[in-house]
């Protein structure tokens, strides 16, 4: 069966999810036809079987999976939709695939907003257009009050791995070049002076992106490339620290080469955090052979994402497995990884 | 960034450092009062740039470090009551009892948020007046207003499902301790800068005639801290007992009198145990009587807790600066910030934490 989006009465401002919305019936397939459908359709999704039947290229297949359960939904810079279809492609694209074809599994709070539900969906249409991929199965289950913030977001994707591309998190080399292709921290400190209870305003907006044309677009100059990682959650210094002791190497990084943006530096300053621990949504960690810095920089600068890219250090024999910082001053410390939740100083 | 990236000058930094070498003519044993002053330190290796010959020990100016054990066991029963919402600020969270901490206590149900002021804890009170609303006031002189502040409001505006765990000390009578113990090697403290913001530092002035040495209230950046260990040490050298305030953008010598005012309303002055150190006398503060209903402890009747500390740790004596955090026999090994055994290895200001992050054995320097 094929169905055609209807036309609909719009949706209501005091419209909630309801739990009959996921019971299956006749309001499950209204959710479907006023609020997923008319933003989401495509030729799989509008057959409306239990599964996406895909044709996928000759090659390696890369699949990827994560769960979006960000507190605020809405956040400066963007909203757990986009977030949710932008961080799968990212997963993808630092493996070197390039990414397809999507999932998108919905656990729904009752009484959301079904305004914002929409909102939330006609952003995860935008960000899959943005991105070139098909939003092609899906799911929605609704739990009672307080079962669950609001709305979480599963997206599982699929993605066909470019040819004589070999991107592992074993690869590092002494002598390798850490680049990082831009401001860190932006994500995570958006997310947390929007939360409430902290009570200061700032200009902060997350810098949740798909990289997948960027990461496409240096991988076909430089192939060669031996690693990368999007730095989300744990920030640069875990993405850092899971490279060296996957590689068995050491990283050194340079302090004054970090770029971090002064209201996010100012946020951090103020809360007791490091920059380097705070999540992105829109970065690139990578390390290559030296030869190839200049050349990948170039492409990565010619990006809207990548443009303030730098190299922030280098891969060596010593100290295996760990993270080093050459601070400004000229002395060294442990970039480490962060120990569970960050928490704000006291005084 | 504006009185950031000043402070943070690695030639203003090289220039000090070559300043400090030109001034020293012997070792020097210099304590910074401040977990904060630690940790940047720590950060930016300061240590590793200083000659040998000066010796930075490092102070007990880590409030969640010298929380007793009682009071965080207490805290943990008050937390875990249904009626409860249990509010701190964030560092308390990670910090062990006998069993557990306040996060454990969150995953078996517990109510406890994160606040970044206790009057944002007052704050909740005030939209939850079904609920008990407990904040943990732990801290020194720097936490201690808006502390005295919260509790000042709920009774000035009739809040009464509000209340304080109060673990308030001061460093001023810490000094003395240390300076008084037998096996002390203070020559010459970096007195904490913000503690100096709201007290002043004519309360030093005593401290330097009664006991023949040096104090300089300094700040937190590199060059503060550089800036102060170089006047430190031009003191020491000239033989001045001296209070010299090199934290003159944020601290005066009378300080902020409001919330000293502030204070002195809601707090008295009380002995109060430091967590491994023991009982110093006069230094902490209590509820006066007059907002004696706003005490936690007498309210859920929690004051029968008491506990002991693991025999391994030895943070008492890394607090007043016998021993460097790397000394210890756990450090590393039974004790990390993921398994700590005391509290200077929890907090984001303890000594033991600074090393383990920054400089841990088996770094290479």
């Amino acid at each position: 069966m094929t169905i055609t989006p209807l036309c609909q009465s719009p949706i209501l401002q005091h419209e909630t999810v309801q739990m009959a919305h996921g019971a299956g019936g006749r309001l499950s397939q209204t959710l479907m036809q006023r609020v997923f459908m008319p933003h989401l359709h495509n030729v799989f999704l509008d057959i409306l079987d239990d599964q996406a039947k895909l044709d996928l290229p000759a090659g390696r297949t890369a699949y990827s999976t994560d769960t979006y359960v960000v507190s605020p939904v809405f956040f400066p810079g963007g909203n757990i939709g986009e977030l949710a279809v932008n961080g799968t492609v990212n997963d993808l694209a630092v493996g070197g695939a390039k990414p397809m074809y999507l999932s998108a599994g919905f656990v729904l709070e009752e009484g959301f907003s079904l305004v914002e539900l929409e909102t939330i969906v006609i952003s995860m249409a935008e960000a899959a257009r943005k991105a070139g991929v098909m939003i092609v199965t899906g799911d929605t289950k609704v739990v009672g009050k307080g079962q669950c913030d609001k709305i979480f977001i599963n997206t599982s994707g699929i993605g066909s791995v470019m040819d004589g591309v070999n991107l592992s998190c074993r690869n590092l080399q002494p002598g390798d070049t850490m680049i990082l292709s831009g401001t860190v921290g932006d994500h995570g400190m958006a997310i947390m002076t929007s939360r409430e209870g902290l009570s200061f305003q700032s200009k902060i907006t997350s810098d949740c992106a798909a990289l997948n044309s960027m990461i496409a677009a240096v991988l076909e100059v430089v192939p060669a490339i031996h690693a990368m990682r999007d730095p989300t959650r744990g920030g640069v210094a875990a993405a850092l620290n899971e490279l060296a002791a996957s590689s068995s190497v050491g990283i050194e990084i340079n302090e004054p080469s970090i770029p971090v943006k002064p209201d996010v530096r100012g946020a951090c300053e103020l809360l007791g955090i490091d920059p380097l621990h705070v999540a992105n949504e829109g970065k690139l960690v990578l390390a290559v052979s030296s030869e190839y810095t200049e050349t990948v920089l170039e492409v990565l600068r010619s990006f809207e994402h990548g443009r303030d890219a730098v190299t922030i250090g280098e891969v060596v024999d010593d100290h295996p497995g760990m993270v080093v910082m050459r601070t400004a001053f000229g002395s060294r410390r442990i970039i480490d990884l962060p120990l569970g939740e960050q928490l704000p100083r006291i005084c | 960034m504006k009185y950031i990236d000043e402070y943070r000058d690695p030639q203003l930094a090289r220039k000090l450092l070559d300043e400090i070498r030109r001034k020293t003519t012997r070792h020097w044993t210099i304590m910074e009062i401040c977990g904060g002053q630690t940790h940047s330190i720590l950060r930016n290796g300061i240590d590793q740039l200083l000659p040998d010959t000066i010796e930075l020990v490092h102070g007990p100016g880590c409030p969640v470090c010298v929380t007793p054990l009682e009071s965080i066991e207490r805290a943990l029963e008050i937390a875990a009551k249904k009626e409860v919402i249990f509010t701190s600020f964030g560092d308390m969270l990670r910090v062990p009892g006998s069993s557990k901490d306040l996060f454990m206590v969150r995953s078996e149900g517990g109510d406890v948020r994160i606040v970044f002021s206790p009057l944002d804890a007052l704050q909740i009170a005030r939209v939850n007046p079904g609920k008990e609303v407990v904040f943990f006031a732990v801290g020194f002189e720097t936490t201690a207003p808006a502390n005295a502040m919260a509790v000042y409001q709920a009774a000035r505006e009739g809040i009464e499902n509000f209340s304080v765990i109060v673990s308030q000390v001061m460093v001023p009578p810490a000094m003395r301790a240390i300076l008084l113990s037998p096996d002390n090697r203070v020559q010459g403290f970096l007195a904490a800068g913000h503690v100096c913001a709201v007290m002043g530092y004519a309360e030093y002035e005593p401290v330097t005639r009664e006991f023949n040495l040096p104090i300089v209230p300094a700040g937190f950046e590199p060059v503060d801290l550089l800036a102060g260990i170089l006047k430190t040490v031009e003191l020491l050298e000239e033989g001045r007992a001296e209070v010299v305030n090199l934290y003159g953008r944020v601290v005066s010598r009378e300080g902020n009198r409001v919330a000293q005012d502030t204070i002195a309303k809601v707090f008295e002055v009380t002995d109060r145990q430091w967590r491994g150190i023991g009982l110093i006398p006069g230094s902490g503060l209590t509820l006066k009587a007059a907002y004696s209903s706003y005490d936690a402890e007498k309210k859920f009747n929690v004051t029968h807790i008491c506990t002991g500390e693991s025999p391994l740790c030895k943070s008492g004596s890394v607090l007043q600066g016998m021993l460097k955090p790397d000394a210890c026999p756990a450090f590393a090994k039974e004790c990390t910030p993921g398994h700590p055994l005391g509290a200077t290895m929890v907090s984001s200001e303890g000594a033991c934490a600074a090393y383990y992050n920054y400089h841990r054995t088996g770094f290479p320097i």
